[in-house]
């Protein structure tokens, strides 16, 4: 075949360059492979840089007692038993050794009396797991990757934005094509093996933390190519983003604070998380606030408080105190260390909360509350994936980070994200090594694929008189806020199923202005249509589960049902279009070997 | 609220000049939101670029009013009265509108050389809060590449691209030279094909940058003073020998394992 377009050729090409992505690269460039990363934006500036908190693993630097299995038992109680136990085991066990390695890379943590890297508490972890750099944790973990990649001399194809992936004869992935958002211009790659990093979902909600690259192009991608979508009706909503001014709503206030001994009232000035203490959590949350203050000198002294509870339990108590009229001026609760801590402590441990608070919304966070309420903030679910390497159902494609599913359930501890993508990103490097030594690779390259994806690509310079993307993107956000939120019901849900059909009718019917070199407008009609497929698996999952769990609520089905614990919600989709009918099944969960689920039963 | 005006620059490598755009202001608005909303409607062709909204990525870079700030965490109502003139970094060749060609910057990047720490001991290196936070303050840089541009040596002088990092990697040369564990030695490289001598401490780049890093006294002048004193000072570069010696027994310290 020969590639009407610039053509590239590489044996592993990884879409996305966050934390995932980038430790996917190290892992396959140290196998002597040919890598390259190709990402929509520069490199360095990708979702992770916003991860604020840290990365969980379980170190024992501050306490001994904490190991893997306290971890995993955490993680896998955090996640509602929904996760993949496997994943959630492999985590729980690499996790130190990523964390370590970061720092044979140039990663500077902040560290304990003892010049060990310090770990601060969080929400849902039974002891204090997270290393951490003040509240800029996942900037130092980018540049760390990023500085490792490039001392490799990784190849990066930079503000280069995938359309599709590519399949060979056999259906095996062959490749994918691009284009150059500087030109406008198609470029084409073939590869052995194709890594998805491409992060979440988040834009497709009116309020979110997530940035403009959040339009699940990997997911969408995955589905198109053959691929299974899981979970994808879990959708995590921070219970601490900004409120206030209108212009940052959304924007993400780290759970440090929380962990560093922030409380949330309500307009009454009562600390209402006791209020809300789920059966699942009583044994291990303090009932008092005396008892909850102890805690954070000496874990031994008391429980956790409830503000530590998991996001999803923190973000639906909020959820109700606004709904009962207790909330803030302006919709949401107040979040105060200011009474509980000294300027200098706070201005030491949070310092981008200080200045974001200081310099958008012109509060002083060490004298004043914050209002902060829910914000869209990650994707529990995704891509289904072999734990061991990363494999998707489709030979020659695999995933790692928030674009894959199932270490999370249906809902993710703070923490566990970042120790994700170094973990399975590591692995999704090694399983498309293994993949291409062993001698698999695709035959072929199919190029009426490619055509398609540029016609498509190219549709809205053709439509004098159809919408401005920006429109549809609006109506869309509002939609899915309003429809598919953080609380669900069932005729809500399926509204949003019939209107996603309008939408992607309207998607069909896009006009584009101005030229093709670096278009904002055109590159939001190439992203729209992966922004459709995956509201659509979200609405169509979140349909069929019929009860609460995680990040997935229902108001006319408040309780988690065991028999929904068993399965997850799998989408496939036959003709490969992003409006192409989907199938949504039900698929069993692994089944945890003995040893494993007794590691839950201790400490309820 | 009343309105706000916004003159932006539009246009390619070949020219541009500015176009007005005139909107209703919101309350607590900066001036990337008021981009996004021209954008949304009036110019969807607009070209900037941006991610975190949030001070974090550092990708929205522009001069405003002429000076070299965030469009993320430039405050409207902060701006004097008036129009508001946002144009692309000056020092970088234009793509479309206020998107520049930052490349030079990846250039300069691939050509440091990586940290080189001794083997890692069992449990980790140990190193101490007092040690690691000298390059914790450079390693909050968000490579928006404002300093860059601000730097008169490279947006005065084209041709000094060539043979000047530029502050942005000053600051990660001096991260490197001062931490802890690192053994590598790139002070040869530093003064001869980094052109550290180039930059005449005039603050400009500490000046504009949105992290509060002290560029120029916690990273460039200290810097120097390695740099060029071992070069030319026999007496500071027998001095420089005997600190090196006495990092390199606190390296063989910090790496002991853990008891």
């Amino acid at each position: 075949m020969t590639s009407p377009y610039e053509h590239h050729d590489y044996d592993v090409l990884i879409i996305g360059a966050g934390g995932a992505g980038l430790r996917a690269a190290i892992e396959a460039k140290q196998r002597g492979l040919r890598v390259a990363i190709i990402t929509k934006s520069l490199l360095g500036k990708a979702h992770t840089v916003m991860a604020e908190g840290g990365m969980a693993a379980a170190m024992g630097n501050v306490y001994e007692e904490d190991n893997w299995k306290v971890h995993f038992r955490d993680t896998m109680r955090g996640g509602k038993m929904l996760n993949n136990y496997r994943m959630a085991e492999l985590h729980a066990k690499e996790s130190p050794e990523r964390v370590l390695e970061l720092e044979q890379w140039g990663a500077l943590f902040d560290r304990t009396k003892d010049g060990k890297i310090l770990q601060r508490d969080f929400g849902g972890h039974r002891y204090a797991r997270l290393a951490h750099v003040g509240d800029r944790t996942g900037l130092e973990l980018i540049r760390t990757l990023q500085q490792k990649v490039v001392s490799m001399g990784t190849d990066v194809f930079m503000e280069c934005k995938v359309l599709r992936l590519v399949h060979d004869e056999s259906g095996a992935i062959a490749g994918c094509v691009a284009y150059w958002r500087p030109s406008g211009e198609f470029v084409t790659f073939a590869a052995k093996a194709v890594i998805l990093a491409t992060g979440g979902v988040g834009k497709s909600w009116k309020f979110t933390s997530n940035s403009w690259e959040s339009t699940g192009d990997g997911h969408a991608m995955a589905l198109w190519a053959g691929a299974n979508l899981i979970d994808m009706e879990c959708i995590q909503f921070h219970p601490t983003g900004m409120v206030w001014p209108l212009s940052v709503r959304g924007l993400l206030v780290t759970e440090g604070v929380r962990g560093d001994g922030g409380v949330l009232r309500n307009s009454e000035g009562q600390r209402f998380m006791f209020n809300y203490v789920a059966d699942m959590f009583r044994a291990e949350t303090a009932e008092s606030e005396d008892e909850g203050d102890r805690w954070y000198d000496d874990h031994t002294a008391g429980r956790r408080p409830p503000e530590l509870l998991p996001r999803d339990e923190v973000a639906r108590a909020i959820n109700a105190e606004v709904k009962a009229g207790r909330g803030s001026p302006h919709g949401g609760v107040f979040l105060d260390i200011a009474s509980r801590r000294t300027p200098e402590f706070i201005r030491r441990r949070l310092p981008s909360m200080y200045h974001q608070f200081m310099e958008l919304a012109g509060v002083d966070i060490t004298r004043e509350s914050m209002e902060i309420g829910p914000t869209c903030h990650y994707i529990m679910g995704g891509v289904k994936v072999d734990a061991e390497t990363t494999a998707t159902s489709v030979p020659g494609l695999f995933a790692a980070g928030e674009v894959a599913a199932g270490l999370h359930g249906a809902n993710r501890l703070g923490g566990n994200s970042l120790s994700d993508l170094v973990v399975f990103g590591r692995r999704a490097g090694m399983g498309a090594a293994d993949y291409i030594e062993g001698g698999a690779g695709p035959s072929g390259f199919d190029l009426a694929e490619v055509q398609l994806a540029v016609k498509d690509a190219l549709a809205p310079f053709e439509n004098e008189d159809g919408e401005n993307p920006y429109d549809v993107q609006r109506d869309l956000q509002e939609m899915m806020q309003a429809n598919v939120g953080i609380i669900r019901t069932g005729s809500e849900i399926n509204f949003a199923i019939e209107a996603l059909g309008e939408f992607a009718e309207r998607v069909r019917n896009l006009s584009v202005k101005g030229g093709r070199a670096y278009n904002p407008g055109w590159n939001l009609a190439t992203d729209l249509p992966s922004m459709i497929t995956v509201s659509r698996c979200t609405a169509l999952g979140a349909a069929q589960r019929k009860e609460s769990r995680g990040g997935h609520t229902r108001d006319d089905f408040p309780k988690a049902d065991a028999e929904y614990g068993k399965v997850n919600f799998a989408h496939s989709l036959a003709n490969g279009a992003f409006d192409g009918a989907i199938t949504t099944e039900r698929s069993a969960l692994l089944s945890m070997p003995a040893e494993l689920a007794q590691l839950l039963e201790e400490g309820k | 609220m009343a309105n706000v005006t916004m003159r932006v620059w539009r246009g390619d490598a070949s020219g541009g000049d500015f176009e007005s755009y005139t909107l209703e202001q919101n309350e607590g608005e900066v001036v990337l939101d008021v981009i996004h909303r021209i954008q949304a409607t009036d110019a969807p062709d607009l070209a900037c670029r941006w991610n975190c909204k949030a001070g974090k990525c550092g990708s929205c870079s522009a001069e405003i009013n002429g000076k070299p700030s965030l469009m993320c965490m430039t405050r409207v109502d902060e701006l004097p009265e008036g129009p508001i003139t946002v144009t692309p970094m000056r020092t970088f060749p234009i793509i479309r509108d206020l998107v520049t060609d930052v490349s030079f910057n990846f250039a300069m990047a691939a050509k440091v050389p990586a940290l080189l720490p001794p083997p890692m001991p069992e449990g980790g290196y140990r190193m101490f809060q007092e040690d690691v936070a000298r390059g914790q303050e450079f390693r909050k840089c968000i490579e928006c590449f404002l300093c860059q541009d601000v730097c008169h040596v490279i947006r005065d002088h084209e041709d000094n691209k060539a043979h000047y990092a530029g502050p942005r990697f000053f600051i990660r040369y001096a991260e490197l030279e001062m931490h802890p564990l690192d053994t590598n030695d790139r002070r040869d490289l530093i003064r001869e094909e980094m052109g550290l001598g180039y930059c005449n401490i005039t603050k400009c780049c500490t000046e504009v940058c949105p992290e509060h890093i002290k560029i120029t006294d916690n990273a460039i002048i200290p810097l120097k003073e390695r740099v060029v004193d071992a070069h030319y000072d026999p007496i500071a570069w027998l001095g420089r020998k005997i600190r090196r010696r006495e990092k390199k027994s606190a390296t063989d310290a910090a790496v002991q394992p853990a008891p």
